[in-house]
């Protein structure tokens, strides 16, 4: 436990001395920012013309305005995920500092999960962002706070299980940039695993379906907390941290 | 301390290290000699339990590195080739770091961070980050990671590599004033190195174990007999340096001569003599009183690659001498 807290640290140190942190969240803000006012400027609007009409519109912020957002976040964060993970092991094996870790007494999974646990919470910071946007809303607003809650809890799971296919990536090369594709093509890979659903219903197709991170999110985004879609994430999480800990070891055999 | 038993490392295509066994006493310093790609780093690396062996079995500070990798991990320091730093780390926070990796905290951590920091003479950079460093002090810093725990047994890869000769010395010297409260193995390929710090020294060339033995013996045992070079020059004229090496050839003791270097005037020959006969000064003689200048006469300095030669040879020729060169602690 002390070991994982000693590797969160550090790594929550180098994302945030360089200009790593900086960047990621400032670009952040400024597509959740575009996004926020955009939605909320169609939903005043939609509002107002209603109200022009005489109709009583019933207006939900929950369903109108948070529900599309968090799905926004959920899609953007696929974006910004290769970013955080890319660096975190390809680094290390560039500069040789693997080889401070692999001989300290500390095990190969304290590693893992320090560094996974810090990229989480660097998503947890863009998350904040948004979450300011929405502090507004409750403003001036009376949205019901628990799909939001469940929401962000959401994507906090599915950052988890995406950081933890990227950390796998990055442990298999050198190369942040190669790290950083990688992990980008198979997020977008498993977003538009979903599209397959869309037409086929042969077996292979549904598979290939389910195992698209976004579709899992759709329950979070409206509120539901369903238990298959967190046993989903959770698996992705443990299979990525899993891999990564296979891939580490085998680093050892092999180089 | 150290024991090494068998060590064997394959890869698909070529053996690192072929079957290295060896001891290193307590408190002792030993060199690691050999050329690049000689596989002195993965004999390292299998002692500080990075790689895993393919057979054999070496225990650290009474840790075998398979069975109990950590208790191995948390009594040895290690550096690298490269010192394994994260740049973005000032010194301290960098020590700070390593130091909480290795399970020390609190005061004694800082207490041993100000300890280091004055050992390897880097508290007027402790605060600077690491990436403005030269290469001098990038160097000790590593050093000062290897040593913040204490450790019993210190592994340092190619501790001088890439430094001036200033840096060079001032490293060597805080190795050596850090025998004693621990057992240190060093890698190089400099022999000049190993002469200066080492007691011991294990040669290892193509993955095998060469010799184990001390400095002193190692160096006489591979110069089995004398060889001094000798420059003559001709009085006046040209000389000819067919005669002068028929002349040298036949003083007693001398076993070879050979011609190095050819002048108009003056020519240079190394003259290897018997083991045991010292010839130097019939050779003089015999320079002057044939009316030639001795312009330089010095010992012929055994390079690394020659006792490489020499005790390859001596393995093919004598190979129950081997065996027991390799069993020997060292």
């Amino acid at each position: 436990m002390r070991n994982i807290w000693i590797i969160f640290r550090k790594e929550m140190h180098g994302y945030f001395v360089s200009p790593v942190a900086y960047g990621l969240l400032t670009f952040f803000a400024v597509i959740f920012g575009f996004f926020f006012w955009n939605g909320l400027g169609y939903l005043v609007i939609s509002a107002m013309q209603a109200q022009l009409r005489g109709e009583a519109a019933p207006m939900n912020l929950n369903e109108q305005l948070i529900r599309p957002l968090l799905s926004n976040i959920s899609v953007v964060g696929l974006f910004f995920i290769p970013m955080i993970t890319m660096r975190l092991f390809a680094e290390e094996k560039r500069t040789g500092t693997i080889e401070l870790l692999a001989t300290s007494p500390i095990l190969d999974i304290e590693v893992i999960i320090g560094k996974w646990l810090a990229a989480l919470g660097l998503y947890a910071c863009m998350l904040l962002f948004s979450a300011l946007n929405m502090a507004f809303l409750f403003r001036y607003g009376n949205p019901d706070w628990k799909p939001v809650a469940i929401g962000y809890l959401g994507l906090l799971l599915q950052a988890g299980g995406l950081l933890a296919v990227g950390t796998f990536i990055s442990s298999l090369t050198r190369n942040q940039i190669i790290a950083g594709a990688a992990t980008f093509a198979a997020c977008l890979m498993l977003w538009i695993f979903a599209w397959v659903g869309g037409y086929d219903v042969s077996t292979w197709a549904q598979v290939l379906s389910y195992m698209s991170v976004v579709t899992h999110f759709d329950s979070f985004s409206k509120g539901v907390l369903d238990s298959r879609d967190v046993v989903f994430y959770l698996t992705l999480i443990f299979l990525g941290l899993f891999f990564t800990s296979r891939s580490l070891e085998s680093l050892r055999w092999r180089s | 301390m150290i024991t090494a038993k068998g060590l064997t490392k394959r890869y698909a295509r070529h053996t690192a290290v072929d079957d290295i066994s060896f001891e290193v006493a307590k408190g002792q310093i030993v060199g690691f000699l050999g050329p690049n790609g000689a596989g002195k780093t993965t004999t390292m690396r299998i002692l500080t339990c990075f790689l895993p062996p393919t057979a054999g079995t070496a225990t650290v500070a009474g840790f075998e590195v398979l069975e109990q990798p950590q208790e191995v991990k948390r009594h040895i320091g290690y550096l690298p080739e490269t010192p394994p730093l994260y740049l973005e780390m000032t010194a301290a926070e960098y020590l700070y770091f390593v130091g909480s990796l290795k399970g020390l905290s609190g005061a004694n951590l800082k207490k041993r961070i100000d300890y280091v920091c004055d050992r390897c003479r880097i508290a007027d950079v402790r605060n600077k980050l690491l990436s403005k460093l030269s290469k001098g002090y990038r160097q000790r810093v590593g050093l000062a990671q290897a040593i913040i725990h204490n450790p019993d047994v210190l592994i340092l890869d190619e501790p001088t590599s890439g430094l001036d000769p200033k840096q060079i010395n001032e490293t060597r010297d805080l190795i050596k004033s850090l025998a004693g409260d621990h057992t240190i193995i060093l890698s190089t390929h400099i022999l000049s190195e190993v002469e200066q710090t080492c007691e011991q020294v294990l040669i290892i060339n193509r993955g095998k174990l060469v010799a184990t033995d001390s400095v002193r013996n190692l160096e006489n045992r591979a110069r089995s007999g004398e060889a001094v070079l000798v420059e003559v020059a001709a009085r006046d004229g040209d000389l000819d340096p067919a005669t002068v090496r028929e002349r040298l050839e036949k003083v007693s003791g001398v076993s070879r001569v050979l011609q190095k270097e050819i002048w108009q005037d003056r020519a240079l020959f190394e003259v290897q003599s018997v083991k045991g006969r010292s010839v130097r000064g019939d050779l003089a003689r015999l320079v002057v009183e044939s009316g030639w200048d001795l312009n330089e006469m010095r010992p012929a300095a055994m390079r690394l690659e020659e006792i490489f030669l020499e005790l390859t040879q001596e393995e093919s020729a004598l190979p129950e001498e081997k065996s027991e060169t390799q069993g020997a602690a060292v």
